[in-house]
This record gives structure tokens, C-alpha cells and sequence, in this order.
């Protein structure tokens, strides 16, 4: 459903994303490791659209996702959480929530003196729902609290629930355990693997060997910038290059 | 005692003009985060469009349309909001200090235009002789002083309530979050450039709608009160009021105003003749100060904002 072709981002003499093709069936969760420095972050953010591409061609379902201003890649079905989590920290967890399904219509400030009525019932009805994505990650009871209060991990969840009640067809993760505690990492991976089984896609960036072992097929490995080797965890983890990568070369 | 009446309706309704474009200013810094240190450019554009509209025709001015208050009024939210929308179009990819800057610059710009260009301004004449709404029907000034008070209760009242709607509405709700993170914002799928531009745009046309007022209340302009000052005044008014809250916008204007005017009548009784042109440069000295002090021992000034923008999110404890 995800094909990206040839892509190159660089800075300056810096090849970030040199040349990179891959292609994510629909269904799967995808593993994206390496060592850091690898360009896994850029590559996100170049699928996003934060960082425009040099070349390449990023296509979601027949949607040239590369042409798309950053702020339309949602709207073409592609989410994305970040490394360090970035909720609106002076607004309610419910409105962090609130603000994310697309197109509302109370988003049109002339909506909002003369259909008041449509808005309202909007409202009603995506509260009702940004209600139950806080319910399924667990957040229900901190609806009411600034986003800041929140823990590491659960700004995480937070994130996850923002971009569900968007109803993306692909959502990528980037570092999803990281600075998360233990407990609330078997939630996170426990609400990632329920979300896949409901038909959304995950591609995720992590550190953490055990989640990627055991939720990712297939797992990717990129190195300076390139795609190393594509396969399931046990190929990729006995794969003599990818453990040169992270040990350095063997002598 | 008719006299002090007199003069606080006047002080009041001074407060009240500056209190519509400090509202202004709140929805572009207290909600969006757009850092505009050009507000009175927008003030002097709508003054001066109220200006040419209503004003009596004269033989070598361009304008002078002798058109009522109310046209006035809307050439004045016109004219304000056309030249926000060009120097939006322009500077709306700028980010804070930038955008300060360059919002700065154009205000200096606007006020030199407006004492330069005299076929249209009358230069550094001004323009006099503007008539007042309905003034001929009353027949002294405290008359005159509670009616255009009791006007700008109203307009205070009905902007407000317009602004109330649309800022605890989902569309507030995108403002606050694009002045908390627009990455994020941009990554939910939300046109940040459009609604930067809508809230720029709005609240300029509230300054300008302010500067209308003010020219109104008083039948003249000059370009004299223009300078960079009035930007800081409605700044400090915002900033003490409380950033993101417009009742904070409102009494912030009264407060400052009351500040200003009576640290000025006390210098123009309390200190010799030769010592006012000096004593003057104090006043702004105090609006630093208030301003300068609210940030370091209440940076959320008087009142607050509310945890909880928009009205749909409401939770019972909160």
C-alpha cells in the first residue's frame, strides 16, 4: 500500500536518505532499525513531508504523497507520532484529542457564528469518540488534565490517540518505547498489535530489540542513509551485515 | 462634579477603544502566538480610513466623503483588513522575533505615509474638523461623552461576544494549538498558514476597527498618534490582563490607561515647566515597568487563560 521509490534527502555533504526503495504491504507492522545517525528520523520525516525530498516518489494507495504540503499527508491517510512526544501541552488531554479528526466543521470560523447548530452536534459527536480512543488508551481518566502533567509514556499514548481518531490507513511510530516505563510499554505494544488486527498499518522506528523481535515482520535495517536488508526478525538479527553495523566491522 | 463625570466617561471610553484592539492583539498572540509589534499601523489605517470616509469634502485633499459613521466604521474594518491581508500574504511564513521585526517596520512605515502624504492625510496638519456621530444633538460635551461611552460599551460588548464564539470554537481550538506546537498541528492535518493568515487578519481589522473609534470620540488625526508607544501600551494591556484571556484584554486596558493618564495628569500638576518634557519620558519608563514586572511575577497576568479553549471539550470540574 506503501511504496517509496528512490529517495534521497542530503544536507549539504550529508547523504541522510541515499537512494532508499521499499514497499509495506497493508496489515503489517514494520520494524525500522539501525544504528543512530542511520537517517530513520529523516526518512520519516521526508514520508511525512516535513523535510521535502530531493527525489523520489512516495505513493500511499495510488496517492502521490510526495506532491502533498505537509499538512495533506494526513488527509491521504498517513499519521505519524514523534521521537520526543509533542502534545499541546497547555490544552486538555480531551482537546489534545478533540483538535485531530479532519475536517470539522467548526474549523471554519464563519461556521462558528452562523451554523452554530452544525457545529455543535460536530462537537457532540466527536467528543463522544475522542471519549473512546481515551477509553482504549487508557487515558479516559486524565481527560480533563493540561497534556503537560502527563508521563513520558503517557504522552506516547497520547499521541497514538490523537492521530487514531484521524482514522488513518498507516500510522508511522518513531520510537514508540523509548523513556516509556515497562508497565506502560506492554500497553503501548498491546494497543498497537489490537489497532493492527483492526486493519491499520504500522511502521515503527525502535531501539528496543525485544518489542521489534517480537511484533515486527518484516524488519528493515537502514545504514548511512540506505536500506541494508529487508526480512523477518530471525533473518535480519543473523544477518552478518547488519551485526557489522551495530559492532562495527569485524577485523 | 459634571465635570469628572465629563472626563471619566471620556477616560472610559478611551479605555474601552484600546481594549477592542488589545482583543485584537489576543487573538493573534494569546491564541496563534503571531508576535505583531506593528498593532498601531493597523490603528492608523483604520483612523485614517474613517477618516477620508466621513470627512467633509475639502478642495485639495484627496477623500472627504461626508459619508456616515457607520460607512466609516466599515471602510475602517475594510481598509485594515486589506492591508493585513497584504502584509500577511507577506510575512505570515516569518516566525516570532521575524515577524515582530518586520510587523514593526511597517508600522513606522504607515506612519510615515501618513504624515508624508499629504494630498491624502494632510500631513502633519492632520485631518480636523470630523464631525462626531449625532453631536450636534447634544448640547453639551458631558451629553456627547455618556452617548459615545454608551456606543462603545455596546461595540465592546458585541465584539466581544463575536470573539467569545469563534475563539471557543474549534477554530480557537486549532489557533491554540498552533501556537503550542505547529509542527505538531501541520502533522494533524491542519492548513496552519490558512488560520495564521484568518487570525492575523481579524485581529487587525479590530485595531483598525479601534482606531475608527478613537478618531471618532475625539473629530480629529493626526499622525502624531501613531507613534511606536501606542504599540507597547496595547501590549502592556495585553500582558497584564492576562495573554489568551479577552476579559483580561479589557480590564488590562483600563488598568494601563488608568496608569497612563493619571501618571500624567500628576506630572503635568506635581513637577515645574521646565521639568514635563521630562517628567513625559517617565510614562513610558512606567509602561516598561508594568510590563517588565507582570512577566517576571505574573506572566499570566490578572486572568488567566483557561485551561480549556474551546466550549465542545467543556469538563463539569473545570
Amino acid at each position: 500500500m506503501l511504496s517509496v521509490r528512490d529517495l534521497h534527502k542530503r544536507f549539504g555533504e550529508l547523504r541522510a536518505v541515499d537512494g532508499v526503495s521499499f514497499e509495506l504491504a497493508k496489515g503489517g507492522i514494520t520494524g525500522l532499525i539501525g544504528p543512530n545517525g542511520a537517517g530513520k528520523t529523516t526518512l520519516f520525516n521526508t514520508l511525512c513531508g516535513t523535510i521535502q525530498a530531493d527525489g523520489g516518489e512516495v505513493e500511499l494507495d495510488g496517492t502521490r504523497l510526495d506532491r502533498l504540503p505537509a499538512h495533506r499527508i494526513l488527509h491521504a491517510g498517513l499519521a505519524r507520532t514523534f521521537q520526543i512526544p509533542r502534545p499541546f501541552p497547555e490544552m486538555t488531554v480531551l482537546e489534545n484529542v478533540m483538535i485531530a479528526p479532519l475536517n470539522q466543521p467548526g474549523e471554519t470560523f464563519w461556521n462558528a457564528w452562523f451554523r452554530r447548530g452544525t457545529v455543535a452536534s460536530a462537537e457532540r459527536r466527536i467528543r463522544e469518540r475522542a471519549m473512546e480512543v481515551l477509553e482504549f488508551t487508557t487515558l479516559a481518566h486524565l481527560a480533563g488534565e493540561p497534556a503537560r502533567s502527563l508521563s513520558g509514556g503517557q504522552k506516547k499514548l497520547l499521541e497514538l490517540a490523537r492521530v487514531l481518531i484521524a482514522e488513518p490507513k498507516i500510522i508511522l511510530l518513531d520510537e514508540p518505547a523509548a523513556g516509556v516505563n515497562p508497565a506502560l510499554m506492554e500497553v503501548l505494544v498491546d494497543k498497537i498489535v489490537s489497532l493492527n488486527r483492526q486493519g491499520i498499518t504500522f511502521l515503527l522506528i525502535e531501539h528496543n530489540m525485544d518489542l521489534v523481535m517480537s511484533v515486527c515482520d518484516p524488519v528493515m535495517v537502514m545504514a548511512q542513509g540506505a536500506m541494508l536488508c529487508v526480512g523477518d526478525a530471525e533473518t535480519v538479527r543473523n544477518d552478518p551485515r547488519v551485526l557489522a553495523v551495530y559492532l562495527g566491522e569485524a577485523p | 462634579m459634571m465635570g469628572y463625570v465629563s472626563y471619566l466617561s471620556f477616560f472610559l471610553t478611551l479605555a474601552l477603544i484600546y481594549g477592542i484592539a488589545t482583543m485584537g492583539l489576543n487573538m493573534q498572540w494569546g491564541f496563534t502566538g503571531l508576535f505583531n509589534a506593528g498593532v498601531v499601523g493597523f490603528f492608523a489605517i483604520g483612523g485614517y480610513a474613517y477618516a477620508i470616509v466621513i470627512g467633509p469634502d475639502r478642495p485639495d485633499l484627496v477623500g472627504g466623503f461626508e459619508l456616515p459613521f457607520v460607512i466609516g466604521l466599515l471602510g475602517a474594518l475594510a481598509f485594515s483588513a486589506l492591508a493585513a491581508l497584504i502584509v500577511g500574504l507577506a510575512t505570515m511564513r516569518l516566525r516570532s522575533h521575524y515577524l515582530a521585526i518586520s510587523t514593526f517596520g511597517i508600522a513606522l512605515t504607515i506612519q510615515l505615509v501618513a504624515l508624508n502624504f499629504e494630498s491624502l492625510t494632510a500631513g502633519n496638519l492632520g485631518l480636523i474638523g470630523l464631525g462626531r456621530p449625532l453631536e450636534d444633538a447634544f448640547d453639551t460635551p458631558l451629553g456627547f461623552n455618556l452617548f459615545y461611552l454608551g456606543l462603545m460599551v455596546v461595540a465592546t460588548l458585541v465584539v466581544y461576544g463575536a470573539l467569545q464564539l469563534i475563539l471557543h470554537s474549534p477554530w480557537g481550538r486549532v489557533l491554540r494549538a498552533i501556537r503550542e506546537d505547529e509542527e505538531a498541528a501541520i502533522s494533524l492535518g491542519k492548513n496552519v498558514s490558512r488560520f495564521r493568515l484568518e487570525a492575523f487578519v481579524i485581529g487587525c481589522s479590530l485595531m483598525g476597527l479601534a482606531g475608527a473609534f478613537y478618531v471618532g470620540s475625539i473629530g480629529y488625526i493626526s499622525p502624531f498618534d501613531f507613534l511606536p508607544i501606542v504599540t507597547f501600551q496595547i501590549w502592556t494591556m495585553l500582558i497584564l490582563g492576562g495573554s489568551g484571556n479577552n476579559r483580561g484584554a479589557i480590564l488590562g486596558a483600563i488598568v494601563v490607561w488608568g496608569v497612563w493618564t493619571s501618571s500624567g495628569w500628576l506630572i503635568s500638576t506635581v513637577l515645574p515647566p521646565a521639568w514635563q518634557v521630562r517628567g513625559a519620558a517617565s510614562q513610558v519608563i512606567l509602561i516598561g515597568l508594568i510590563l517588565v514586572l507582570t512577566l517576571l511575577y505574573r506572566p499570566r497576568g490578572l486572568i488567566g487563560e483557561r485551561v480549556t479553549v474551546s466550549s465542545g471539550a467543556k469538563l463539569n470540574d473545570r
